[in-house]
Order: structure tokens, then C-alpha cells, then sequence
């Protein structure tokens, strides 16, 4: 980051700047950040970790991971085999195509929730069939996962795109000319290339993944220790005057924001690192 | 880079495959598992109520019973069963909310006779929850209309307690202008001009008001009120109770399709059986409900103020089907009041 | 050197709706011009293509046609009244009106913050820089109850504001701020790389050629980071208008003053009133596509204008 003095404003007004811009986030962003883990920590740390072993908030943690594994798992690999199809081969409608992958990233979580309340509720297209059949969608954690999945749907193909649009075909086809087959291309020529913008997708999916709250919400249903993610839990807790629980378990998922925070600075340097390496 | 990159790749795959596997969530080993599916403030009565069911349930059978439980808005709690919510029981704040339900042929039309007082083991009603020695002075449901008064209500489109909480403005209303709807209408308009903050359940109205500071006056379930006294200490809060308030019969049913389905309907019946035994009656006393039963209502007379309640079936509402569809459906009273 | 520091891609923005690169808009870059795909020595075409489609389909294609044919069942004129009722009309409202300005508020505080992040080196830039992506990584639903217990009147913040007679929590202010907070890394990531890949030579020739500070940034910098301020703007836009699980905490829900359109397809939704809920979606969907779209064309402009992406 080269910054270069002879462009600088005068001091006055560059510190103000500067003044504004940290005032700002750090009253904005900052600040609602610490307030969950002053408001997680209100009674000490005793009632902190009382708050996160609580049966009801460690099945949410079980209901979450188990989400999260299977949407981010599917959108990783559907991620790959997307960006492939798009930027390996040319081909019509193709931006018209990557429009509709980046759909769900505008669509409200809410009618995310809501489209598969209307597909596979009970008063649904599917629901009455589904429920003859004794299979549990809505309500449940197909359902959950479902709803999950469809709003972290673009997210590591998004990454993916750019960067093999830019790397262009040339390795891959210089691989299948010498002979190898397209998983061989796939792993040893492509993977190499993408692996930390791949990363990074994974990481982004992962973070919205556990963090959904108004598309899971309208397909939950709201059981205790069953349906309720971490952020149903949140609250729940929240409107059940347990305050000081309702933020110890929303501190969980601050601690991923965290988590996320550092490991997405660590993969740009990364990233950038190979962008200069070019 | 590559090394590393292949560490981080198959520490994230094992975290993603592991955290399924070592937590999915297991079948518990109880014999039976039933869904209360139930309205926002019974959250407390029914985690009491259901360890103690389950307690009689082993010794008198033997088996061991789960009973799990989904709170909301009563009538969000309706949708998600007619959106397929397994209920095995419903407890909602009023009849319509399981009429509703009913309708799309969940269960009988005529569920309501078949437990004693209306299926409604328990009762409450509406009263007021104004801060420390009630600066703003109010008494009845007359002062809640006067300028500069903050009144806190859900909102009566997704919540059982705020229809309650309407329908009891509105008898007030009638009473004191001698039956002139007209007027009744205008009242209740000016009551809810006075409300700041419609949130879509009881329990998001409390916690406005209690912990948020927002209002001068809660309307709510008595059992509501009570709790909040308790929670938050009696320095906190007072209860006012208006010279009238309408008797709120929360009912109880079991959905016959979800139980026979599941063959659950013995365990089910025999859950909602046990609101009326005297035990259960005790328990809905302790969490501010009023019980049904006499001898146990004696007990905890001490408890429960005296007022004068109207019901449902007074002919100024006419049942819960009628209220709902004068006063609550789209383009219905509630919605002339808020147009304007 | 810094321009070597930012690729193309800028991984920074997650949700950037379509960084499109150019190549995809022009002609089919080789094979033959007769069928609709190019050729390709490369395998996996159709395998690839099928999953892709068939994996759409599932996911997102046929849920969201769902909407549309659910609310085809409905007569026009039914669907007029619910769009033209008070209500839904209020909610549209205060969507769309308070999700532009919360865009215009992160478009101003954002340039400062840009500014100050890519021109200054000050002590903590690099965390401050980190810290941007917070509304990012923090799930709405905690960024909800946090925000709503600063902002309350017994709040940090809120407890400073009141006796100024400024209430935040359970108002539509409240809604600005939540609005706000998840808005804020759109405009900063989109707007960053393209401040820092800008050619300083140009601002260095116009200084030497006399112009004043004011004037460079005016007739330089301006025009040069206009288009993906537009971008930025428009994606917190599309983010603000969608956004449930941070408003609904701190908005106070109260119908036609505070009440989000997506708070009313959920209530319309719990009413069992399904014509309603799906007819306000399929037009905040509607709503959507066009501002994809929109945000779509404002890309490439941005590109072809700073020719970033070449």
C-alpha cells in the first residue's frame, strides 16, 4: 500500500478526514461488536458459559453445524462445477446465466424463506405429498438447510468467476493436449490455481450460512431443541427477558465474525500475493 | 503454499464433516415425544407443566415421554401448523386461532366441546402494567386515550393477547357510550393513536416496554403482568386493573391428524387431561393463570383481583368466528382504525 | 506498484452482483459462429452445464416460480388492492425510501472513509480497514439485538441521545441505522480498489498544471471513482430494501410508520392471508431483478470507463 505524501490535503483537513472516518466506525461498527460481549458478559463469566450449555442452545450449536455443513458442502461443490461450466467454455446466455446465480444475493431472505413454505408446506405444491410420504421439509432441517442453501447459493462461485475468467483456458488446455482427462485438468492444473479464492468463498458461504436468520426463521417452526438455529436461539432468548443469554449465545457467532474477519485478511494477503506473483 | 493450502483445506473439510457426524442431533431415547405447539407468554407454565407431566407419565406408564415446545404469536403459531408444524397438541391464546386450524381440516370442527369449560383449562384476562407508582395516573381504559399517554400493544393481527387486549377497550368502550359502535370505534382508534410500538407478539411488547423503557402503560395478560413484577421486581412496576376487562379463555385441543398419524393420541390426551387435574391446575396458578378448578382457585383466590369480565359469546361480540371477521379480518374494524 | 496490489477481481466484495468481465460480453471469442457455443478442447461442457442448470432449477428457478404462479392465481384486480392498500403501500414506502437514504448517507460516509483508508497512512488504517467488513460477518440477527440495545434509551448510545430528544430505537430512525450498519462495506469494497488502482500521475500532471487541490479532485478523481460509487450505492440499496433480520429488532413494527415490506410478508404470511404475502414478494423480486440489472450495467460502465478489468 504505497501511500505518497505529495498528494496529501492539507493536515487540517486530512485529519479530519481521517478523525471522521474512525469516529464513524467505530461508533457504527465497532461499537455493536464489543456491546454483544459487554451485554454477554453483564453477570460474569459463570453465567456466560451457564447460558452456552444450556440444552436448548447446544442443541441450536448441533442444529447449526449440521445446516451449515451440508449447505456450504453443496454450495462448494456446485460452486465449482458452476464457475467451470461458465468460464471454461464459451458459450450464448452465458451473462445472462451468472444474473441468475447472483439472484438469491437480491433476493429478501424473508421470500427465501417463503418460496419453500409455498413449495413444500403442507398447504403447499408438494406439502400434501410430501407429509403422505412421511417426509419432513418444512419444519424440519431440510427444510432449514434448503432455505440455507439458497441464500449462500452464489457466493464461491461468485469468487471463482472472476479469477478463472482471467486465468483463461490456456493451462487446462494444454493439459487435455498432453492427455489428461478432465478430473486430472481439474485437480492438477485448476484447483492450484483457485484454491485461495475457493477458500475464501467457503469461508464468506460459511459465515452467511450460520448467520441466517429470516429465511430459516419462516421455515423453522420454532422448536425448542430442535428446530432452532443460533439465531433463532438469539432470539428467543431475547424475547424471554434472558437477555444476558440471548447475547452469551449471539457471542458465539460474533467470535465467527471475528474468526471470519481474520481469515478473510489473511487470504487476501494471499490472494494479492498471487495477483502479484502474475 | 501448497502445503499449506492442503492443511487449511483438510482441516475446514474435516470441522464440515465431523460437526455433523459428532453432533447430529440424535433421536432421544424417550419413548414418546410430543410438540406443544403454544403461544408467547405460557413459555414458563408449560416448561413447569411439562417436567411435571412427565414425571406422572413414567410412574403411572412406565415410559419415558419428551415434550417439546414451539412459542409465537398465536396466530403465526396457527400458520405453521396449517403449514405442516407436527403439533401434537395446540395451546393457543383464543378459539379462532384453532377454529383456523380446524378449518383446513386438522381436526374436528367441533373441538372445542370436547374438553371441559370450553377446552380452556386455564383463564386470564387483561390488565395494565404501568411503571412505579403510575405517574401518569392511570385507572381505566379512559385514560389511555388522553393525549401524551404511550400505550404498548401488540399488534391484534398476529397476536391472541392484543385481539383480547382490543376486544376489551371496545366493551369498555360500548359500555360507557351506551352501546354506539360508532363511538366504541372512535375510542379504540384514539386508544391506538396512543400506540408507539406494534410488536407481532405478546412476549416482544413486554419486553418493550419492561426492558426497553418505551410506553407509559402495558396492556397485558394478567399472567403477563404478573411475571414482569416478578422478573423484574416489584420496585419496577404496578398492575392497575380497569373497572372492566374481558375473560380470556386460552384453549387447549389435540390436532387428530398430526396424532394419528404419529399414533401419539393417548399420550396427547392424556397431556392435555392433566392441565385440569389438580396438580395441573396448581401449576397454571403458580405462573398467574387462573385455574378452573374451584377448589384450587379458593387457594390462590388471594392472588387474583376481582374484575368484572365480559366473554366472548356476549352479544356485543357474538363467539370468536364473528369478532374475528368484524373486527379482525381484512377490512374489518381494526384495519378502518388503522387506514386513517 | 499499488496497482499490481489489487487484481481485478477484488475478492473484497462478496456480494458484488456481477463483476463481469468483458470478455463475456463480446462475440464468442473463437470457434464457430454458427452453433451457440464456442468450441473447446476442454471437457466436462455438458456435465458441467447440466449440473449448473439442473442445480439452479432446484434451488433458486423453480422456488421463486412458485411465487409467481401462486400469485398468478390471483385476479388483477385483487392484486391491484393489495399493492394500492395503505398499508402495503406504506411498507413499500419505507422500504425502498429509508433504503435510498441510508444508501446516500453510506455513499457520503463511505467516500470519507475510502479516502481516508486508501490516501493516509495513519496508526490502526489496517484495522480500521479490517473493521469495515464487521456488518459483513456479523450475522443480522445479532447485529440486531446489539444495535437495538445501543440505540435503546437506556442504551450506550441511545442514553446520550435522549436527552437531545432523539429517540433511535423503535423508530424509522432505527431503521436508518441498521440500514446503515449492513450497507456500509458495500460502498467502501466497491469503491476502494478503484481508488487505489487510479493512475496518480493524472492528479500529479493536473497539479503541475496548476490546477487547485479541489479542482483535481472535481475533474480527476471524480469522474474516474463516479461509477463504482453508483455500484456501491445500488448494492446497499438492493442489500437495505431485503434486509429483515437487523431491522425488525430495532424498528418498533408499527404499521405504516416503522413496518418493512418484508416484516409484512411475514405477518401477512402468519395472518394466513398468502395472497398478500406473495404478491408484496414477487414485487420486491421484481424490484430486485431490475436493480440487478441495473447494477449489472453500472459494472461494465465502471469497467469500460477506468478500464480496470482489460
Amino acid at each position: 500500500m504505497s501511500v505518497s505524501p505529495i498528494r496529501d490535503e492539507p493536515t487540517p483537513v486530512k485529519w479530519a478526514i481521517v478523525a471522521l472516518a474512525v469516529i464513524f466506525i467505530g461508533l457504527f461498527i465497532l461499537l455493536p461488536l464489543i456491546n454483544v460481549f459487554a451485554q454477554a458478559f453483564v453477570k460474569g463469566w459463570e453465567a456466560y458459559a451457564l447460558a452456552l450449555v444450556e440444552p436448548d442452545a447446544l442443541a441450536a450449536v448441533r442444529l447449526t453445524l449440521l445446516v451449515t455443513a451440508l449447505s456450504v458442502t453443496a454450495n462448494t461443490a456446485m460452486g465449482l462445477v458452476m464457475a467451470w461450466a461458465i468460464t471454461k467454455f464459451a458459450f450464448r446466455g452465458k451473462s445472462f446465466l451468472i444474473t441468475l446465480i447472483d439472484l438469491p444475493f437480491s433476493v429478501s431472505p424473508v421470500v427465501a424463506g417463503l418460496v419453500f413454505v409455498l413449495l413444500f408446506g403442507a398447504q403447499g405444491y408438494f406439502g400434501p405429498w410430501l407429509i403422505d410420504n412421511g417426509w419432513k421439509i418444512i419444519f424440519s432441517w431440510p427444510g432449514i438447510t434448503l432455505a440455507t442453501v439458497f441464500v449462500t447459493f452464489p457466493f464461491v462461485a461468485r469468487e471463482l468467476i472472476p479469477l478463472m475468467q482471467e486465468q483463461g483456458t490456456n493451462e487446462e488446455e494444454a493439459a487435455v493436449t498432453l492427455g489428461a482427462g478432465g478430473w486430472r485438468v481439474f485437480t492438477r492444473v485448476t484447483l492450484p490455481n483457485i484454491k485461495w479464492a475457493l477458500l475464501y468463498g467457503v469461508l464468506l458461504c460459511n459465515a452467511r450460512a450460520m448467520g441466517e436468520f429470516g429465511a430459516v426463521s419462516v421455515v423453522s417452526g420454532h422448536v425448542r431443541g430442535e428446530t432452532n438455529t443460533i439465531p433463532l436461539q438469539v432470539e428467543i432468548l431475547y424475547n424471554e427477558y434472558q437477555f444476558q443469554a440471548s447475547f452469551a449465545v449471539a457471542s458465539l457467532l460474533a467470535v465467527l465474525a471475528i474468526v471470519t474477519l481474520v481469515a478473510k485478511t489473511v487470504l487476501e494477503a494471499r490472494l494479492n500475493a498471487r495477483g502479484r506473483g502474475h | 503454499m501448497s502445503f499449506h493450502f492442503k492443511h487449511a483445506a483438510a482441516a475446514a473439510l474435516v470441522a464440515a464433516l465431523a460437526a455433523p457426524l459428532g453432533f447430529a442431533p440424535v433421536a432421544r431415547a424417550a419413548d414418546v415425544s410430543l410438540l406443544n405447539v403454544s403461544y408467547d407468554p405460557t413459555r414458563e407454565l408449560y416448561q413447569q407443566f411439562n417436567k411435571a407431566f412427565a414425571e406422572t407419565y413414567k410412574a403411572e406408564t412406565g415410559k419415558t415421554i419428551e415434550i417439546k415446545a414451539s412459542h409465537g404469536g398465536s396466530g403465526k403459531q396457527a400458520r405453521s401448523v396449517i403449514d405442516g408444524l407436527e403439533a401434537d397438541v395446540v395451546t393457543l391464546a383464543l378459539a379462532y386461532d384453532i377454529d383456523a386450524i380446524a378449518d383446513k381440516g386438522f381436526l374436528a370442527a367441533d373441538w372445542q366441546k370436547r374438553l371441559p369449560d370450553n377446552s380452556s383449562p386455564y383463564t386470564s384476562t387483561i390488565v395494565f402494567l404501568v411503571r412505579k407508582g403510575n405517574p401518569k395516573g392511570i385507572k381505566d381504559w379512559n385514560d389511555l386515550v388522553k393525549p401524551g399517554v404511550q400505550v404498548i400493544t401488540p399488534n391484534p393481527k398476529t397476536s391472541g393477547g392484543a385481539r383480547w387486549n382490543y376486544l376489551a377497550a371496545w366493551a369498555y368502550a360500548l359500555k360507557h357510550n351506551g352501546g354506539d359502535e360508532a363511538k366504541a370505534k372512535a375510542f379504540v382508534g384514539s386508544l391506538f393513536k396512543n400506540v408507539p410500538v406494534l410488536d407481532t407478539g405478546a412476549r416482544g411488547s413486554t419486553v418493550t416496554f419492561t426492558e426497553r423503557g418505551v410506553g407509559d402503560v402495558l396492556l397485558a395478560w394478567e399472567n403477563e403482568a404478573f411475571l414482569s413484577k416478578k422478573e423484574f421486581g416489584d420496585d419496577k412496576f404496578d398492575i392497575v386493573i380497569p373497572s372492566l376487562s374481558i375473560l380470556a379463555e386460552p384453549p387447549v385441543a389435540i390436532v387428530d391428524k398430526n396424532v394419528d398419524r404419529k399414533g401419539t393420541r393417548a399420550a396427547a390426551e392424556a397431556y392435555l387431561k392433566a392441565l385440569y387435574t389438580k396438580a395441573g391446575q396448581k401449576i397454571a396458578a403458580e405462573n398467574f393463570y387462573r385455574p378452573r378448578d374451584p377448589e384450587i382457585a379458593k387457594e390462590y383466590e388471594k392472588v387474583f383481583p376481582k374484575i368484572d369480565l365480559v366473554t366472548i359469546d356476549d352479544p356485543a361480540f357474538g363467539g370468536w368466528r364473528k369478532a374475528q371477521k368484524t373486527h379482525f379480518s381484512d377490512g374489518g374494524v381494526f384495519d378502518q382504525i388503522y387506514a386513517n | 506498484m499499488s496497482q499490481a496490489e489489487s487484481t481485478a477481481e477484488s475478492p473484497s466484495v462478496p456480494a458484488r452482483a456481477v463483476p463481469d468481465h468483458p470478455a463475456l460480453l463480446t462475440p464468442l471469442p473463437r470457434g464457430d459462429a454458427s452453433g451457440w457455443r464456442g468450441h473447446s478442447v476442454i471437457p466436462g461442457f455438458n456435465l458441467t452445464l447440466g449440473l449448473t442448470l439442473l442445480w439452479l432449477s432446484l434451488i433458486v428457478l423453480i422456488p421463486l416460480a412458485a411465487l409467481f404462479v401462486k400469485t398468478a392465481e390471483l385476479t388483477p384486480e385483487h392484486i391491484v388492492n393489495i399493492l394500492t392498500s395503505t398499508r402495503t403501500l406504506n411498507a413499500l414506502k419505507i422500504s425502498f425510501g429509508l433504503s435510498l437514504v441510508a444508501a446516500a448517507i453510506n455513499l457520503v460516509l463511505g467516500a470519507v472513509i475510502v479516502w481516508a483508508l486508501v490516501r493516509y497512512d495513519f496508526p490502526g488504517r489496517r484495522i480500521l480497514d479490517a473493521l469495515i467488513d464487521i456488518p459483513f460477518a456479523l450475522p443480522t440477527a445479532v447485529a440486531g439485538i446489539a444495535l437495538t440495545t445501543l440505540y435503546a434509551e437506556n442504551g450506550w448510545i441511545g442514553s446520550w441521545l435522549a436527552p437531545l430528544g432523539i429517540r433511535v430505537s423503535f423508530t424509522p430512525l432505527g431503521i436508518l441505522v441498521a440500514l446503515i450498519f449492513i450497507g456500509l462495506p458495500f460502498v467502501v469494497r466497491t469503491v476502494q480498489p478503484v481508488l487505489e488502482d487510479l493512475d496518480h500521475e493524472l492528479e500529479e500532471a493536473a497539479t503541475t498544471l496548476g490546477a487547485g487541490r479541489l479542482t483535481t479532485i472535481r475533474r480527476i478523481v471524480l469522474p474516474a471513482v463516479l461509477p463504482a460509487f453508483l455500484t456501491g450505492f445500488a448494492l446497499a440499496f438492493a442489500r437495505a430494501v431485503g434486509e429483515y433480520g437487523s431491522v425488525i429488532f430495532i424498528a418498533g413494527n408499527l404499521p405504516n410508520v416503522s413496518e418493512i415490506a418484508p416484516l409484512l410478508i411475514v405477518i401477512r404470511l402468519e395472518e394466513f392471508r398468502y395472497a398478500d404475502a406473495t404478491t408484496i414478494a414477487v414485487t420486491m423480486l421484481v424490484a430486485a431483478f431490475i436493480l440487478l440489472f441495473i447494477i449489472n450495467g453500472l459494472q461494465r460502465w465502471s469497467e469500460t470507463r477506468t478500464g480496470r478489468a482489460g
